[in-house]
């Protein structure tokens, strides 16, 4: 298991090393400047002389080759660099931001979870019957809903309609303001594991091993706990992981829609601005981010089923 | 076209009134004032030198304080941490009496050397700090910024409230004093290296908390200099960048002030409720198709470019596409400008009068040109489709080039364009805006069109040299008269901002300069609002 651990870590490395230079190389190649972002729709003037200033002292005017060496470098001992639109360090901005995020997903993941996995497995267990055709209805719906539609309407019933929750905002951090982004943000994860939990547990409903336990005079309560929950589990982890994993980067457009202070809605104000050490900032949190729950996931089959073995 | 200046006229003074009509009311003490910061996802700094935007500045202007503020109601620059000024005979060397009832919210008062000490934090060569186009009007301040001086020799301390500025320009130094970026903050703070966490300023509101990508807290700061004023315990500015979810919180009661784009502005109008909170104001932007004339040869013809002006129906375009939120641009200046010719009228829509312009131009087929426009819905690819069919009409051919925003300024600045639709900033300043046209300006200070005009060059001349400012704006109206028939632009309209607010938040201000930059000591909510 610690081997396991280890190769995993040591592959972290090259693959963030990867994501580092494609992001650096992207946003050489992109048109427009921070300079010139700050102009911020013909509402500010910038002065030449200034311009050149700002250039100077952001080093934007070093070769691309020694601004990414210097990078590479700098990153290397933990100094994501300094925001060209704050002035601050890249770590002290997104250090402020990861927990809101972070809650934000794992909120989301829950809800998806539970819900999602819930349906699927209901579904799953009486196949065409009404629960499962309205779950998968539901879950189909789900994977076709746009976050930011979706996430109007429920600021429309439930702030503006019943006024039980507000409608955006961080408020105090606490769950009154977490439940409507996080819905938003877990409705497509929900979808996709409930329609993956019902394929697997009908998969495994229908295995050799199942019809055994139940020839066997095995209770059909058992044969579900002890059989169809633990085989199905393994596919429904792997959606979970990718889904765990990539719901930060995903998290951008809910976390504009609600005003929540994550690193979603932090990574696309840096884009558009051109604030490039906090867009590779948040860009290599998110990409950490989702190879740890990975590694996570790998290490958990092996806790689910002994059988799988890594080489 | 008489009826819309007109209207807009009289859509003024209803706001004016309106002000007036609430600061008639006793203001209450007491009470939360939510406002809304709609431009970003998230605030640049709260440190005001470093950051040069508007949405920085809406928060700005309760933490911070200037030389110098935009007074809304007389539409004019007023002195603000200073009590009174006088003004040598050549018109360089400005005597500031400051307060000295203006106090930090450390507790310390404000003196002369904290002036002094700003103006030349914003000059340190090794930054690029926005505020150091405005700061380098001073005598001397180049020379700190280049590292050969340490102190700016234009600015003496006589005693501790009384300042002495010796500028380079014969100009009106409030235009250069009285934003966000050359706001005057304590030595002691700034030196501590985290005042960008902790700002502590000059302005009715001290800061309590910020909480990055949702919201800065202040609270009332009794200290302030105005008498009784702050009248508001609590000042939030909460960042919602989505104008789908401002909308619902708006009325939802959950915000007090909201920004609205043309889809709001029709909804808000059409409901007899939210219609009575609504503030207009033309602001001083200018949207237009900037013809480089460097470009393709037909630009370079008076006659062409006026053609242009003649072939859009723009009144067309503002009500239908713009739901009117937006008022038709008669020049290059504002009308909240002092050198705006009310007597202006615009070109109207003519499409024969173009067609006839064009065959005398010697193109009576017409021509091609490449139009870069962003997606803005105001003053992007919306306005240049609707546009495309009526040029095709007078036989010109207009090829759309989508860009992101981001990148418009810069292809601006090298020129790297035939014609491009953007919004400028056209004041408050009438003579900075029309250098943006004077030959010497180069394209990358602002002169996007590379205008070259002899008489707009020695008007500009004049009016630079020009002491008695009233004698200035006419001299400058001649400029942007003359501007406005060469037609280096197609002149689209001005920004008209819309700020909604609930029925009892009173004391708005329709500030023509950003309407979202609220000085919030004059604002007051009564007891009716649900905020605690």
């Amino acid at each position: 298991m610690l081997l396991v651990l280890g190769r995993r870590l040591a592959n972290i490395i090259p693959t963030m090393l990867a994501v580092v230079a494609l992001v650096f190389l992207l946003f050489s190649v992109l048109p427009g400047s921070f300079i010139s972002g700050m102009n911020e729709d013909g509402r500010s003037t910038i002065d030449p002389a200034v311009m050149e200033r700002m250039r100077k002292e952001m080093g934007l005017d070093d070769p691309l080759v020694e601004r990414f060496a210097k990078y590479v470098a700098a990153t290397a001992t933990g100094d994501l660099g300094t925001s060209f639109r704050t002035r601050e360090p890249v770590t002290k901005m997104l250090a402020v931001r990861i927990w809101p995020s972070l809650k934000l997903v794992l909120a989301a993941m829950t809800f998806a979870i539970l819900v999602g996995v819930t349906l699927g497995f209901l579904a799953a267990l009486k196949p065409g019957s009404l629960i499962d055709t309205a779950a998968m209805v539901g879950a189909i719906s789900g994977l076709s809903l746009s976050q930011f539609w979706f996430g109007l309407m429920l600021m429309y019933l439930f702030a503006l309609k019943l006024q039980w929750l507000p409608s955006f905002g961080y408020g105090d951090g606490g769950l009154r303001n977490l439940i409507l982004p996080a819905v938003a943000l877990g409705v497509g994860p929900m979808a996709l594991l409930a329609r993956t939990t019902r394929a697997a547990v009908l998969d495994v409903l229908n295995a050799d091993f199942v019809r055994t336990a139940r020839s066997k005079g095995m209770s059909e309560r058992r044969v579900v706990e002890w059989h169809v929950l633990r085989n199905a589990l393994v596919l429904v982890i792997t959606i979970v992981g990718l889904q765990f994993g990539s719901l930060m980067g995903q998290a951008v457009v809910v976390e504009k829609l609600f005003a929540w202070p994550g690193v979603g809605s932090l990574m696309v104000d840096s884009v558009f601005q051109r604030d490039m050490p906090t867009v590779q900032g948040c860009i290599l949190m998110i990409v950490l981010f989702f190879l740890v729950i990975n590694t996570l996931v790998d290490l958990a089959y092996v806790v689910i089923d002994p059988r799988i073995r890594y080489r | 076209m008489m009826r819309k200046l007109a209207w807009l006229a009289v859509a003024a003074i209803a706001v004016i009134g309106a002000g007036t009509a609430n600061a008639q009311q006793t203001p209450r003490k007491g009470g939360t004032l939510r406002m809304t910061a709609p431009y970003a996802a998230s605030f640049g700094s709260l440190d005001p030198h470093v950051t040069p935007r508007a949405q920085d500045d809406i928060v700005g202007k309760a933490l911070q304080r200037s030389l110098y503020n935009w007074d809304t109601a007389a539409n004019k620059l007023s002195l603000e941490l200073a009590k009174s000024v006088s003004v040598s005979a050549d018109g360089l060397t400005y005597t500031y009496k400051l307060r000295d009832d203006a106090f930090f919210h450390n507790g310390r008062k404000m003196t002369a050397d904290d002036v002094i000490f700003s103006f030349t934090r914003i000059m340190d060569g090794s930054k690029g700090y926005p505020g150091a186009r405005y700061v380098r009007l001073i005598k001397g301040a180049v020379d700190v910024e280049k590292g050969t001086a340490k102190e700016i020799a234009g600015l003496k301390k006589i005693d501790d409230f009384t300042l002495e500025m010796t500028i380079t320009d014969r100009v009106d130094p409030g235009y250069y004093f009285f934003g966000g970026s050359t706001a005057i903050l304590p030595k002691e703070e700034v030196e501590k290296g985290n005042y960008a966490s902790n700002p502590v300023g000059l302005g009715p509101f001290k800061f309590k908390e910020h909480i990055p990508g949702s919201r800065v807290s202040m609270e009332r700061f009794d200290k302030f200099y105005k008498t009784g004023q702050p009248y508001l315990d609590k000042l939030e500015v909460l960042i919602m960048a989505e104008a789908a979810a401002r909308d619902v919180a708006f009325r939802n009661k959950e915000i007090d002030t909201s920004i609205l784009g043309p889809a709001q502005y029709v909804a808000y109008r059409a409901d007899p409720q939210l219609s009575k909170g609504i503030l207009e104001v033309a602001e001083m932007f200018t949207r237009s198709m900037h013809m480089n004339l460097g470009s393709i040869k037909p630009f370079q013809d008076k006659r062409v470019r006026q053609a242009i002006n003649y072939a859009i129906d723009s009144n067309l375009i503002i009500s239908r596409l713009v739901k009117d939120k937006a008022y038709r641009a008669t020049s290059w200046l504002p009308p909240s400008s002092a050198a705006f010719d009310k007597t202006m009228k615009p070109y109207p829509y003519d499409p024969e009068k173009a067609k006839k312009l064009l065959a005398e131009a010697g193109y009576p087929n017409g021509f091609e040109f490449e139009w870069t426009t962003s997606q803005n819905e105001s003053w992007g690819l919306p306005i240049v489709e609707a546009v495309i069919p009526m040029l095709a009409r007078v036989g010109i051919k207009a090829k759309p080039k989508l860009v992101e925003v981001t990148v418009l300024t810069e292809l601006l600045m090298k020129g790297d364009h035939q014609a491009l639709i953007a919004s400028s900033l056209t004041g408050p300043d009438s003579l900075a805006t029309l250098r943006c046209y004077y030959s010497k300006t180069p394209r990358t200070a602002c002169n996007y069109t590379g205008f070259n005009n002899a008489d707009f060059d020695k008007l500009l001349d004049d009016a630079a040299q020009e002491g008695d400012m009233a004698k200035r704006d006419e001299i400058l109206k001649k400029a942007n008269n003359l501007l406005y028939d060469e037609a280096p632009v197609w002149f689209f309209n001005y920004n008209k901002a819309v700020l909604a607010f609930q029925p009892w938040v009173h004391g708005l201000q329709p500030n023509p300069t950003e309407i979202t930059h609220q000085y919030p000591e004059n604002i007051w909510v009564d007891a009716s609002s649900p905020a605690k």
